[in-house]
C-alpha cells in the first residue's frame, strides 16, 4: 500500500472536464495502468482518490494535485509515464511521488489571468486596474454555497497582482490565497466588471501556474 | 482550440461534451485519408455515446485505411443558440471541422422522434436539407438504424439508406463512394450503382403514387433499383467486429459502462415489438469470446461496470457459464455486472444473488398486459404465476422494490384487461406479504403504463393507435382502481407517443410536415423540454395532412404499406398470420421450441442457430 500524489496539467479540451467527471476519469485510468486503487468499505465500494484543490471548469492549470492510495508498494517511479498512455487530451501527469506533506500546508497559488479586449486594450486601462487592485478593500457580490448573493471583500485574499500589456491583452500575474478561504482568480475579473465596468474585458482566461506553502516555498 | 468555441463553452451546460479529445478517440492526419465520414447521432452526446451500434461502426470505419470517421452529436439548445450567434457551423468532435467539409455525412437513427434533429443538424452544418438540392457527389447524406425500416418520412432529405446491420454494408458503400470519387462519377450515377448493393435503399429511385383516399397506390423503382430491398445482417457473431478498445468519455453518459453484446435477435416473437422482428434471426456470440471481449474491454477502458446486453439476456443459453467465467475477474477488478432485459419466467435468482453484491435494489419486469388473454394476444408468453413466482423469490432474497411495465391500447384490449393491471399489482403486493424476508424495510411496487405505438414490420402494423381521449380514459380507469397502498402508478401522458405513431408509419408526404415543423422550431423532439404537439399540429394543418390518418386508422391486409419496398427478412405473410392469431389469442412458441417459418432463416442460409 502506497500513498501517492500526482502533479498534473489540465488544459485545452480537458479544462472543460468538471471536478466530478475528472474524478471518474482518473478512477478509470489507474486500472488501465495496472494499478489497483484502494477502495472504500461498504455497500458500494469506490476508489479512494481526492483532488487537492479542484479547478473551476474552463480554467487551465500547470499544477493540479491528486492524492490516492494504491495497493502496490511503490514510490511512484515510472507511474506518470504509464498513466499518460491512457489520458484524454489536455491531461498530462508531470510527476508521481509519495505524499510527504499534508494538503493543508498548501497556502498560496500563482495564476496568470489574461484579459482580452477585442478592440484593443483601452487607454489608461492598466493604470486603472493597478489602482483598483491597490485599494484597501475590493467588495464584490458572490453566490454563497446556499446560492444567496453575498458581498465579499476579496482584497485580503490577494497577495500580489502584477499587470502588463501586450497583444491586445492585459496580462495579470496574480498570487492569491489557495484555501481557508481560497480565492478563485476569475473573481478578479468580476471585480473589474463591478468597479471599472468601462475596462471590463471581452473575454478572460485563467491558468494556474504554481502552488506555495505559508513560507512561499513550492508546495508538492 | 477554436477561438469562437473557447468563448462559447464557459457559458453552456456540460461543455465537456463539445470538445472531443477523449481516451481512444481516433485521430488521423487529414492529408493521409481520402474519405472523411461525419458520423452523426441525432441526439445529445450522452445518448449517442451510449449507443453500441455507433461504437461498432466508428471502429469499423476507422479500421479502413484512408478513411477517417469522426463523431457528431446534436448540441443542446443553449449550445445551438450560441453556435448560431457566433456563426459557428456544426463540427465533428475529432478534427473540429464543419460537417459540410466531409465526404459522407452518416446518421444513425434509432427512433422516429430524432427526425427533426437530423434536419436541424444538417442546417446547423450549413448542408442543404433536400437531397435534390445537393447536386454534387459530396457531401453524401446517408442514414441507417432501426427507424430507417420506414425511412419514407425522411425520403426527401436522405440520399441513401443502409438497412440492417452495418458492419459489412457500410464498408461496401464507402468503397463504392471512393471508386465514384476516383473516377469522377456524378451523384446520379453513384446512387444508381449504390442501389445495386444488397441492403441499400435509395429513396429518390422510387416513385410513389397515392389513391384518392390517401393510401399508397403504387411504388415504382427506376434506374434498375430493386423492387424490394432486404436488410443486411452479420452472419457469424464470432467473426464480426466488436469494439474492445473504445472511447471512454470524459464526462458522464447514460450508459457509462462496458456494453458486452451477447447475441442479436430475440427468440420470443412478441407481436408488438419491432426490435423482435427486425433483428431476426437470433445469432449468439460464443461464451468464450464474450468472456474474452469482456476482459479486454474492462482492461482497456478501466470501467468498473459492465452490462450484458441483448434484447432478452436471460435467453442467452450459456448465461450462467459466462457469469462463472467472469466472476473472479470482476471481483478482483471491482467490476459490477448488470443484467438488463430479464424475463420474469426464466431469470435465475441464484445468478442475481451472485452478481448483485451489497445492497439489493429493485427488479424490473415487463408483463405488458394485465390478463392472460391479452398477454397471449400479444404473444408475451408469460403467465402471472411466472411473474409472481419470480417476485416471491426476489422478495425472499431481500429485494424490496419491483417495477412493472405495461402498455395501454394494445389491440383487442378491453376495460377488463386494463383493470387486471391493478390486480396484478395487488397480487405482487400479496406475494411480498407472503415471502418478504425483511418486512421492516417495506416494499415499493411501481406500475408504469405507456401508450402503445404500432410499428411497421410488426404483426400490429395494420392496427390503429387508440385515440388520446380513449388512452386517457383507460389511464383514469386504472388510476381509480389502483387501491393497493404502496403501489405507485406512473403513466406516460406525453403527446410524443402520438407523434411517434404518426411518424413511424408515415409516407413521403410527411417530409414537408417534418420540414414545416422544423422551421417552426422542432429539433430535439425526443426531449419533453423541446417537444410541442401544437407546433406539429400547425405543421399538419399547413400541409393539408391529417395526422390521425397515420396514427389512428385501421389498415386492411391488402393495403400497400408505404414501407413495402423494405424487407426485414420476416415475410408479410407471417406478420399477417401472427396478426390473425392475436385476434384469436393464440400464442406462437418461441424459436427455440419450434421454428414458425417467419422467413428470417433465409438470411442465414436456411437454418437459424437458436
Amino acid at each position: 500500500m502506497s500513498k501517492l500524489r500526482l502533479l498534473f496539467v489540465k488544459e485545452a479540451q480537458a479544462s472543460y472536464i468538471s471536478h466530478l467527471d475528472l474524478m471518474r476519469t482518473f478512477q478509470r485510468i489507474f486500472p488501465r495502468a495496472d494499478l489497483h486503487l484502494k477502495h472504500s468499505q461498504g455497500y458500494h465500494p469506490h476508489p479512494l482518490i481526492s483532488i487537492v484543490l479542484p479547478l473551476p471548469v474552463a480554467q487551465s492549470s500547470e499544477c493540479e494535485l491528486l492524492d490516492c492510495e494504491v495497493l502496490e508498494q511503490t514510490n511512484g517511479e515510472g507511474i506518470a509515464e504509464k498513466l499518460n498512455a491512457g489520458l484524454p487530451l489536455g491531461l498530462r501527469v508531470r510527476e508521481c511521488y509519495e505524499v510527504t506533506r499534508p494538503a493543508r500546508e498548501l497556502a498560496f497559488l500563482r495564476a496568470k489571468v489574461e484579459l482580452e479586449y477585442d478592440a484593443g486594450v483601452p487607454t489608461g486601462c492598466v493604470d486603472a486596474l493597478r489602482g483598483l487592485f491597490s485599494r484597501e478593500s475590493i467588495v464584490i457580490e458572490k453566490r454563497t454555497k446556499r446560492k444567496e448573493l453575498a458581498e465579499v471583500d476579496i482584497r485580503p485574499m490577494i497577495s500580489q497582482v502584477l499587470l502588463c500589456e501586450g497583444d491586445g491583452c492585459v496580462h495579470a500575474d496574480v498570487l492569491v490565497q489557495a484555501q481557508n478561504p481560497g480565492l478563485n482568480p476569475a473573481l478578479l475579473v468580476r471585480a473589474i466588471e463591478t468597479h471599472l465596468p468601462q475596462y471590463a474585458p471581452d473575454f478572460s482566461r485563467v491558468r494556474r501556474e504554481e502552488l506555495f506553502d505559508e513560507d512561499m516555498k513550492t508546495f508538492r | 482550440m477554436d477561438k469562437r468555441l473557447e468563448r462559447i463553452l464557459p457559458r453552456v451546460q456540460k461543455p465537456a461534451r463539445y470538445v472531443g479529445g477523449e481516451y481512444n478517440a481516433v485521430m488521423k492526419e487529414k492529408g493521409s485519408v481520402d474519405t472523411r465520414v461525419a458520423f452523426c447521432f441525432p441526439d445529445t452526446y450522452e445518448i449517442g455515446m451510449s449507443n453500441l451500434g455507433m461504437r461498432i461502426l466508428y471502429g469499423v470505419m476507422n479500421e479502413m485505411e484512408g478513411v477517417w470517421c469522426e463523431r457528431v452529436f446534436a448540441p443542446w439548445g443553449d449550445m445551438e443558440e450560441e453556435m448560431r450567434k457566433a456563426g459557428m457551423p456544426l463540427y465533428a468532435l475529432e478534427s473540429g471541422d464543419p460537417i459540410s467539409e466531409f465526404d459522407i455525412i452518416a446518421f444513425s437513427v434509432g427512433y422516429e422522434m430524432a427526425f427533426p434533429a437530423i434536419l436541424n443538424m444538417l442546417d446547423l452544418g450549413g448542408v442543404p436539407l433536400h437531397s435534390s438540392e445537393r447536386t454534387s457527389l459530396t457531401p453524401l447524406v446517408i442514414a441507417g438504424g432501426t427507424a430507417m425500416y420506414n425511412s419514407e418520412p425522411m425520403a426527401d432529405f436522405i440520399d441513401l439508406v443502409s438497412l440492417g446491420e452495418g458492419e459489412d454494408l457500410t464498408v461496401e458503400i464507402i468503397e463504392l463512394y471512393r471508386k465514384a470519387k476516383r473516377e469522377g462519377w456524378d451523384k446520379q450515377r453513384f446512387l444508381a450503382a449504390a442501389a445495386q448493393l444488397e441492403g441499400v435503399y435509395v429513396p429518390s429511385l422510387y416513385d410513389v403514387s397515392y389513391n384518392d383516399d390517401g393510401t399508397v397506390q403504387s411504388i415504382t423503382p427506376k434506374c434498375g433499383a430493386p423492387a424490394r430491398v432486404t436488410k443486411r445482417i452479420v452472419q457469424d457473431m464470432d467473426k464480426s467486429y466488436f469494439p474492445t478498445k473504445t472511447i471512454v468519455p470524459s464526462t458522464e453518459i447514460v450508459q457509462d459502462r462496458v456494453m458486452l453484446e451477447l447475441f442479436r435477435g430475440c427468440i420470443r416473437g412478441c407481436r408488438f415489438c419491432q426490435a423482435g422482428y427486425v433483428y431476426r434471426p437470433v445469432r449468439s456470440r460464443s461464451c468464450d469470446l464474450c468472456a474474452q471481449y469482456a476482459q479486454e474491454s474492462v482492461e482497456d477502458s478501466g470501467y468498473q461496470e459492465m452490462t450484458l446486453s441483448s434484447l432478452s439476456t436471460s435467453d442467452y443459453p450459456p448465461l450462467t457459464e459466462l457469469c462463472d467465467k467472469l466472476e473472479d475477474f470482476c471481483a478482483e477488478r471491482h467490476v459490477n455486472l448488470s443484467l438488463p432485459s430479464l424475463r420474469a419466467d426464466n431469470f435465475s435468482m441464484a445468478l442475481m444473488e451472485r452478481l448483485q453484491k451489497g445492497r439489493k435494489s429493485g427488479l424490473t419486469f415487463a408483463p405488458e398486459a394485465g390478463t392472460q388473454r391479452l398477454r397471449d394476444a400479444i404473444n408475451k408468453n408469460l403467465t402471472e404465476e411466472d411473474l409472481l413466482a419470480s417476485c416471491r423469490r426476489a422478495f425472499a432474497g431481500g429485494y424490496s422494490a419491483v417495477k412493472l411495465y405495461f402498455m395501454l391500447g394494445l389491440p383487442t384490449e378491453t376495460d377488463e384487461d386494463v383493470l387486471a393491471i391493478a390486480d396484478v399489482a395487488a397480487h405482487v403486493m400479496h406475494a411480498w406479504r407472503e415471502s418478504a424476508s425483511n418486512k421492516a424495510r417495506g416494499v415499493r411496487i411501481t406500475v408504469s403504463t405507456s401508450w402503445f405505438v404500432p410499428k411497421p414490420h410488426t404483426a400490429f402494423q395494420w392496427e390503429p393507435q387508440i385515440p388520446k381521449e380513449e388512452y386517457e380514459r383507460r389511464v383514469k380507469l386504472l388510476r381509480d382502481h389502483m387501491n393497493t397502498k404502496t403501489v405507485n402508478y406512473n403513466w406516460h401522458d406525453s403527446d410524443t407517443s402520438f407523434l411517434e405513431a404518426v411518424l413511424a408509419r408515415g409516407d413521403r408526404r410527411l417530409c414537408k410536415v417534418l420540414e414545416t415543423a422544423w422551421r417552426k422550431g422542432a429539433k430535439l423532439d425526443a426531449w419533453e423540454e423541446y417537444f410541442s404537439l401544437e407546433r406539429w399540429m400547425e405543421a399538419f394543418r399547413e400541409c393539408g395532412l391529417d395526422p390521425h390518418f397515420y396514427a389512428n386508422r385501421t389498415r386492411s391486409h391488402d393495403e400497400l404499406m408505404p414501407w413495402s419496398m423494405i424487407a426485414s427478412g420476416v415475410t408479410e405473410a407471417y406478420l399477417k398470420r401472427e396478426h390473425e392469431r392475436a385476434y384469436r389469442a393464440e400464442t406462437t412458441p418461441d424459436c427455440r421450441t419450434q421454428c414458425n417459418a417467419c422467413g428470417a432463416n433465409r438470411l442465414v442460409g436456411g437454418k437459424c442457430d437458436v
